[in-house]
């Protein structure tokens, strides 16, 4: 491929200006930064517009503006479960999160195991949801590596070799180093930038690539008629019908127990704020359902054929179509813009990421077992230090590790981070459960699901068999039935032998 | 859109208000009443143009479950 000046130019001068932004952002609400509320929750002062922009940011990642789109341009519909993922999301956001939220500001937990540790009184739970919100949310970071490289291949610069390397290596410095000294405020204020030219972006795709291919209906006439709609189930079977509910379902009850969704949350100014954003977040569901029609616009303009786009899907496949499209359709100065909406797109998550499992390494790790007496400034230090070395970690774990294993490791996270939903969000409600069997629950879940996925070849849909009637049905969700299962029966033995743990919070700590 | 002081005032759920958000689970996840083309709207198949239409009826949704709960 050729390298392409323009666009090259416009995207630097974005990248420049966002990184600016990011240094900047420590002044921003000034607070005292050796508070890790301060540096990794921004002092818990963000209002309604900022949360939208910031969780925005965070929830739809560059990784989910290239995948969607590529699975729809390379499977088709089921692809489409994204949209009703994306819905139900949102109901849960407004009936759950604004509790997490209203006991952790009482109490000032900043993480969703400090929740845990407080509630069930038992440390061994606490450590066993950090250490899986980090475990599934790392190779989460490394994806959105995935997101860059395609567009920084896709302006014509080599990515192979240490010399291809470097363009990420510089991304993730100023990245790194800017979150070590600004926090939560960098990313908070870098998304405002990042969304705007998504939401550009996405209204330029999707007006002109109609006008020139003569209407929305030329589009999806374009598409095979087997990748339009989810294949009919063969006989005794439920098929790509229960495949595509149990995905949506199972990704939507897992997505805010990440501990990225959580710093979001938790560095709202009120549970309101959170309220507020259930009803305003969905915007960017929308945009997610029109960028995924992209994959099949990418059918229709025919990229795929285009000679000069050859090269671009010979190295990154399908993540390729969106790129392709956007290569295809525009001028190089609107390519330069768009694709710096994708790669700063990347950033924001990624800064978010590191910041979350920074905050609960620090608090449910370090400070739980390692070393009890710091101060609030060692503690604070500690998190900058271990952020750094995390993204540092999806550094190596981009270049060195096939990409495949990523892809595997995001959707096993999917399958271990569900595991942590008894002891947060049903513990939100209740303290019936026994803080060791949610223990031996959680654990359950975790290595029954991690065998399924191992059994299964790595595809996130196991074919379950009922009295003669197979559903297949998304691991995560089947997992935690079994970890629910476990927890209650054995949370009811567990009761009736006496000490239950100490519960640090009161009734009218939720609201 | 303004954050008021109030924002710490504890809400008072209405239930029946919070049952309308159980409607986008049922809808979308009854898969088998939209994996069809027809009827289409504006160009798009009914798969495509009924998906997106439950983004907006969940947001309405929670909106309206938002105001109830001032």
């Amino acid at each position: 491929m050729k390298l392409d000046w323009v666009a090259l130019s416009v995207f630097i001068a974005l990248f420049i200006f966002i990184t600016g932004l990011g240094f900047f952002a420590a002044r921003w609400r000034r607070g005292d930064l050796d508070q890790l509320h301060e540096w990794g929750l921004g002092g818990r002062r963000f209002g309604t517009l900022i949360i939208w922009f910031l969780i925005g940011g965070d929830l739809y990642t560059a990784y989910t503006f290239i995948a969607v789109p590529a699975v729809l341009y390379g499977a088709g519909a089921l692809g489409f479960f994204a949209v009703p993922y994306t819905v139900m999301i949102y109901p849960l956001l407004y009936i759950v999160f604004p509790r997490l939220w209203s006991v952790a500001h009482k109490h000032g937990y900043v993480t969703s195991a400090d929740f845990v540790r407080g509630r069930f009184g038992n440390r061994w739970l606490a450590l066993a949801v950090a250490a899986t919100g980090i475990l599934a949310t790392m190779p989460y970071i490394a994806l959105q590596l995935v997101g860059m490289q395609v567009v920084i291949g896709a302006m014509g610069v080599e990515t192979s070799g240490f010399m291809g390397d470097l363009p990420l290596i510089i991304a993730f410095v100023i990245l790194a180093a800017f979150t070590y000294s600004s926090g939560l405020r960098a990313p908070a204020m870098i998304a405002v930038v990042k969304d705007t030219l998504i939401y550009l972006t996405v209204f330029a795709i999707i007006i002109a690539v109609p006008m020139h291919l003569g209407g929305i209906g030329a589009i999806f006439n374009a598409v095979p008629k087997a990748k339009l709609l989810l294949a009919t189930p063969p006989d005794g079977s439920w098929g790509a019908l229960s495949a595509y509910g149990s995905l949506a379902l199972g990704s939507a009850c897992a997505l805010f127990l990440y501990p990225h969704s959580i710093t979001g949350i938790l560095s709202s100014s009120s549970g309101r704020v959170v309220r507020r954003n259930a009803a305003m977040l969905p915007a960017y569901s929308m945009l997610l359902g029109l960028l995924a029609l992209v994959g099949f616009m990418a059918i229709a303009v025919g990229v795929s054929a285009m000679p000069e786009l050859a090269d671009g899907f010979k190295r990154y496949g399908n993540n390729f179509s969106v790129p392709a499209l956007i290569l295809a359709m525009f001028p190089s100065w609107f390519v330069g813009i768009a694709f710096a909406a994708i790669a700063i797109g990347a950033l924001v998550p990624a800064a978010i990421m590191s910041i979350a499992t920074a905050n609960t390494y620090t608090r449910n790790i370090y400070r739980e077992f390692i070393n009890p007496g710091c101060t609030d400034a060692q503690e604070s230090k500690m998190a900058k230090l271990v952020s750094l070395v995390i993204k540092g970690g999806a550094l190596v774990f981009i270049f060195f590790v096939p990409l495949q294993y990523a892809l595997w490791l995001q959707l096993l996270g999917g399958v271990w981070i569900i595991q942590t939903m008894p002891s947060v969000i049903l513990g939100l409600y209740t303290r019936f459960f026994h803080g060791w069997a949610l223990f031996i629950g959680w654990l359950t879940g975790f290595s029954v699901g991690s065998y399924l996925a191992w059994a299964n070849n790595f595809a996130p849909v196991y074919p379950v068999h009922v009295f003669g009637t197979t559903f297949p049905c998304y691991i995560a969700i089947l997992t935690l039935l079994l970890n629910i299962a476990v927890s209650v029966v054995l949370s009811v033995v567990f009761n009736a032998l006496g000490d239950r743990g100490k519960d640090a919070t009161v009734p009218s700590d939720y609201y | 859109m303004s954050d008021n002081h109030d924002d710490h005032k504890p809400v008072t759920p209405v239930l029946w208000a919070r049952l309308l958000l159980l409607l986008p689970f049922v809808a979308l996840l009854w898969v088998s009443s939209y994996n069809r083309i027809e009827p289409t709207l504006a160009g798009f198949p009914f798969f495509y143009w009924y998906q997106l239409l439950w983004i907006a009826i969940g947001a309405l949704t929670i909106g309206l479950v938002y105001k109830m709960e001032r």
